[in-house]
């Protein structure tokens, strides 16, 4: 049954089909509205954020010290058994130069680029990686084992959120206090 | 182990950026071909299994509902799984339980992605994929973890974009053969890096396109299968396999899943040397670095070692272990579901000495299919045998 | 049937309106635990893991990303099924029946009062061209299907309001139930008007809960448990998925379904064979007509039966004794779970104050809601 045999379905269409009128279609915007409960682990943690602090928890079985915090420990079976607070110091364990946005449309030209990274938190065990921004540095100095820092929102702007952490910057870059603003701070 | 389980028949539609069809018309015109190829009807059909992606592309609350009619599912035991990315390999496996446990004797497997429903960009359906607590605040895109994930992977074994951007020439050249392609044709390494850049390490030539397009299978047990057609082919091996969801916590220069996925269809299949024993694969290929990355998690590579084969020619079609020869991803498209059953497809064509222009020398008898999704997290493999 | 599959392990949450200090894993880690428990099993003891979810229902693009972690499935063969909990069993027994897998957990969750805009969702599952646009509640369907339902003769008005007050009252004796209730007949009847005939009391309530099943192979069944309960037969099946062409006042589906269910378990005279059963009345009439298409009573006979007491808890084919999702609460693709825990519960004879005598054989079916045609069913045995 070679496919050159067939004659195969898909009749590819032009945007402009679409623009023109040539084929109908029909536009829906989705009510759908969610609001999720945090549950005990990540409720605290969004507290701690809240005030400034990183929070993880502990198995006393396997030893991990786990972020994001979890009531039970999906590798020993087991409910954890401690709070433990992290740094807001970690390390960069990768990281991209992103210049899209959600809907695959392009960032401006000139307009920071979005530096999403995985960071492994100090206090946490190895490992340990969470998703969050680099902002403070220029994209083409970000290096993965380089050692970032949080920077916090101000404590009345704070809203028990990951982004009351505006972004991770460079550790080195926070003492030279550097002048200018750059990359993905938002 | 159950009844043993054979594909007779197989259809697909034109993979396109744009279709005029509906998903389930998509649906019905994959169907209907694959039917047609091993001269059976609906009525021939006990089961039917659809595998389809995220309803946020269709727009559509319980999208396995709406597909059911032109997925020929009306009136019959229909069922909808789902597994992210892994979703098209994933199917021949949903289907493969329904015949081996004898419940059944014959199903028709159908995979149906209408992804261009979505405004402005089908990406915008991945946005709620991530953690909506912990992640979706920082207004993630979808291609920052495929990229975090790549520069992890060059990183642990020293591999520039050079080294992995072949893969792209590779597989858009293959395409050109198959008539379901959406984006064949000869391009070189530099027009790879030299293509718009999205999310470092990730250029616009690295990634698979957003599709529309549908394939279907037609499996038998093996009573049927041989009363069906001359030349079934068997699935003598199945395995797939869930990392845990907090990704940003793994080692993402490895893909342990996918070595799990492969290890459990090689113990069902007997496989003991996959190098050896696996003649022809279709690895998951949405972005560049995945076949390789996936290569190495099939244990058909060594470590890091994936780009190395790459540039000796062993994965071209003329290779010694010619990965992709349908054009994959990158080349056919990536209408997701149906992506990954297009990867069945080609084996079963391979392997029946049906592929065309597309056709590997050597006349191969044991093939293998992988898709892989989720946050990065699942793989699913099938290996076939003639 | 080639081989024979049991349940062996049953965890389960209490089902609520509400479930606000709790995340959606530890809702189901709560269930997993307990069902782990029950027969002393480990997740690395698991062989397959079965999720049950719905994107827009969990409010995440492929869901089942997150279905890993709370039921112990790290680095294991898990998959979702985007169906109903039903379906994620008879894929589980189709994993069993291949030979290839002797313990499989099937897992389904509701936390759907994390989703705030529940009519919408609803409306969000009809045909995006041809029914979203005229833009009518979503109730508009149920009530389509109970005036046909009642036009055809199939029962009176008042026997669906006595569904209603049937089941809510049997919830008064399910310690897990989120909606028992002492109605009457004129409490239904007078209630708000929705989509006539269909009335506020007519509608199943959302609510929130988790349930884990262990599955095991024949082989292992002995070693888990002295009281497995096994799964004789498993159908699915499902009518037109437009408005426009359904068998309206049919439950199509559930005849479909029933029949393949009773072919595999061997039963040929439901009504006589089967000891309880466990159905959807999302919508009061429902329970009506899915009974009636499974063959339990004679066309046109269920509201009659009703009447005369035969599907009370006392009755001799006792009708959604846990409450059904009137009593229990909507839980959505999780409401075919709480319908095959029932039946656990009652054949092994530990269903409390609501135990059922003489319960040898059951039979668990369920509608998938508004507005689709697709039903599933499940037959169970303690012997």
């Amino acid at each position: 049954m070679e496919l050159s045999k067939f004659e195969l379905g898909g009749t590819r269409i032009k945007q402009s089909d679409i623009s023109k009128g040539n084929v109908l279609t029909l536009a829906v915007t989705p009510k759908l509205e969610y609001a999720w409960d945090d549950g005990v682990a990540i409720g605290r943690y969004l507290e701690e954020l809240g005030n400034g602090k990183i929070i993880a928890r502990k198995c006393n079985k396997c030893g991990r010290i786990m972020l994001p915090p979890r009531m039970f420990c999906e590798l020993c079976w087991r409910a954890t058994d401690e709070w433990v607070y992290c740094e807001d110091t970690g390390t960069v364990n990768t990281f991209s130069l992103c210049h899209v946005n959600w809907d695959a449309s392009r960032i401006p030209e000139g307009e920071p680029l979005h530096l999403p990274a995985v960071i492994h938190i100090d206090g946490a065990s190895p490992g340990m990686g969470i998703l969050h921004v680099l902002g403070e540095v220029e994209p083409d100095k970000i290096k993965i084992g380089m050692k970032v820092r949080a920077v916090w929102k101000k404590p009345d702007e704070r809203e028990g959120s990951i982004t009351d952490i505006t972004h991770f910057k460079p550790v080195r870059a926070a003492r030279k206090k550097s002048k200018k603003k750059s990359g993905g701070g938002r | 182990m159950g009844q043993k389980v054979a594909i007779v028949g197989a259809g697909i539609t034109k993979f396109v950026s744009r279709a005029q069809e509906t998903g389930k018309e998509l649906a019905w015109q994959a169907s209907k071909m694959a039917l047609d190829s091993c001269g059976l009807t609906l009525n021939d059909m006990e089961s039917v299994s659809l595998g389809s992606a995220p309803d946020a592309f269709d727009g559509v609350h319980m999208k396995g509902e709406y597909l059911r009619d032109g997925s020929g599912g009306w009136r019959k035991p229909y069922m909808r799984h789902f597994v992210g990315g892994g979703t098209g390999v994933f199917a021949p496996i949903h289907g493969w339980f329904h015949v081996a446990s004898g419940m059944f004797d014959t199903c028709l497997v159908v995979c149906s992605e209408k992804m261009s429903s979505v405004y402005p960009h089908p990406q915008g359906a991945f946005t709620t994929i991530f953690d909506h607590t912990t992640e979706q605040a920082l207004d993630p895109t979808l291609i920052w973890i495929f990229a975090l994930e790549y520069n992890r992977y060059m990183e642990t074994y020293g591999l520039t974009k050079a080294d992995i951007a072949p893969v792209s020439v590779k597989n858009k050249k293959n395409a050109m053969d198959h008539p379901s392609a959406q984006l064949p044709g000869e391009i070189t390494v530099e027009d790879v890096l030299n293509s718009e850049l999205l999310a470092w390490p990730v250029n616009r030539l690295d990634i698979s396109p957003a599709s529309d397009g549908a394939a279907a299978i037609v499996l038998a047990g093996e009573h049927a299968a041989k009363r069906i057609t001359d030349k079934p082919i068997w699935i003598e091996g199945v395995g797939w396999s869930l990392d845990t969801a907090y990704w940003a916590t793994r080692d993402l220069s490895y893909p342990r899943h996918v070595e799990k996925s492969a290890r459990m269809a090689y113990d069902m299949a007997g496989i003991r040397e996959p190098r050896r024993e696996i003649e022809i694969a279709e690895p998951y290929d949405p972005f560049t670095y995945k076949e390789l990355h996936h290569m190495e998690g099939l244990l058909l590579a060594n470590r890091g070692e994936a780009p190395q084969l790459l540039a000796d020619g062993v994965t071209q079609r003329d290779g010694d272990r010619p990965m992709c020869p349908s054009g994959g991803l990158l080349g056919v498209g990536n209408p997701i579901s149906a992506a990954g059953l297009m990867k069945v497809i080609e084996i079963f064509l391979q392997l029946r000495g049906e592929a065309d222009k597309r056709q590997v020398p050597g006349n191969p008898t044991c093939g293998l299919a992988q898709a892989w999704g989720d946050l990065m997290q699942v793989s699913t493999v099938v290996v076939l045998k003639r | 049937m080639i081989g024979k599959v049991a349940i062996t392990g049953l965890g389960y949450t209490e089902f609520s309106a509400t479930s606000p200090g709790t995340s959606f894993r530890e809702l189901t880690y709560e269930a997993a635990v307990k069902a782990y428990n029950e027969v002393g099993i480990e997740p690395k003891d698991i062989d397959t893991f079965v999720c049950t979810s719905e994107d827009f229902c969990e409010g995440y693009s492929i869901s089942d990303e997150y279905c890993n972690d709370q039921v112990g499935g790290i680095l294991k063969p898990v998959q979702t099924i985007t169906g109903d909990a039903i379906h994620s069993l008879a894929t589980g027994v189709m994993l069993v029946l291949t030979g290839g897998f002797d313990i499989v957990v099937v897992q389904a969750l509701s936390k759907l009062s994390n989703m705030k805009t529940v009519p919408n969702l609803v409306n969000f599952a009809l045909d995006p061209v041809l029914n979203r646009p005229l833009d009518e509640h979503y109730s508009f369907v149920s009530g389509l299907g109970m005036n046909r339902f009642l036009h055809d003769g199939k029962a009176t008005r008042e026997q669906c309001a006595q569904v209603v007050v049937k089941n809510r009252a049997n919830a008064l004796s399910n310690p897990v139930a989120a909606y028992g209730a002492d109605l009457t007949v004129d409490n239904v009847l007078d209630s708000e008007p929705v989509s006539l005939p269909v009335r506020l009391l007519d509608l199943a309530q959302v609510a929130d809960g988790a349930i884990v099943f262990v599955l095991a192979s024949e082989k292992v069944t002995g070693s888990l448990t002295d009281n497995p309960i096994w799964i004789k037969g498993v159908g699915w099946s499902s009518d037109s998925p437009s408005l426009e062409s359904r068998d309206w006042g049919n439950s199509v589906a559930t005849r479909l379904a029933g029949d393949m269910a009773y072919k595999m378990a061997g039963v040929r005279y439901p009504a006589k064979e089967i000891d309880l059963a466990e159905v959807t009345d999302e919508v009061s009439y429902k329970e009506l007509e899915h009974i009636e298409a499974l063959r339990l009573f004679e066309p046109g006979r269920a509201g009659l039966a009703l009447e005369d007491g035969r599907t009370t808890s006392e009755g001799d084919l006792p009708v959604n004794v846990s409450g059904g999702d009137l009593g229990v609460g909507h839980l959505f693709e999780a409401a075919g779970a709480q319908k095959v825990m029932e039946l656990v519960l009652q054949l092994r004879g530990t269903a409390g104050s609501r135990q059922v005598a003489d319960a040898h054989k059951g039979l668990a079916q369920v509608w998938r809601g508004e507005p689709t045609t697709s039903a599933a069913v499940a037959v169970l045995a303690n012997q």
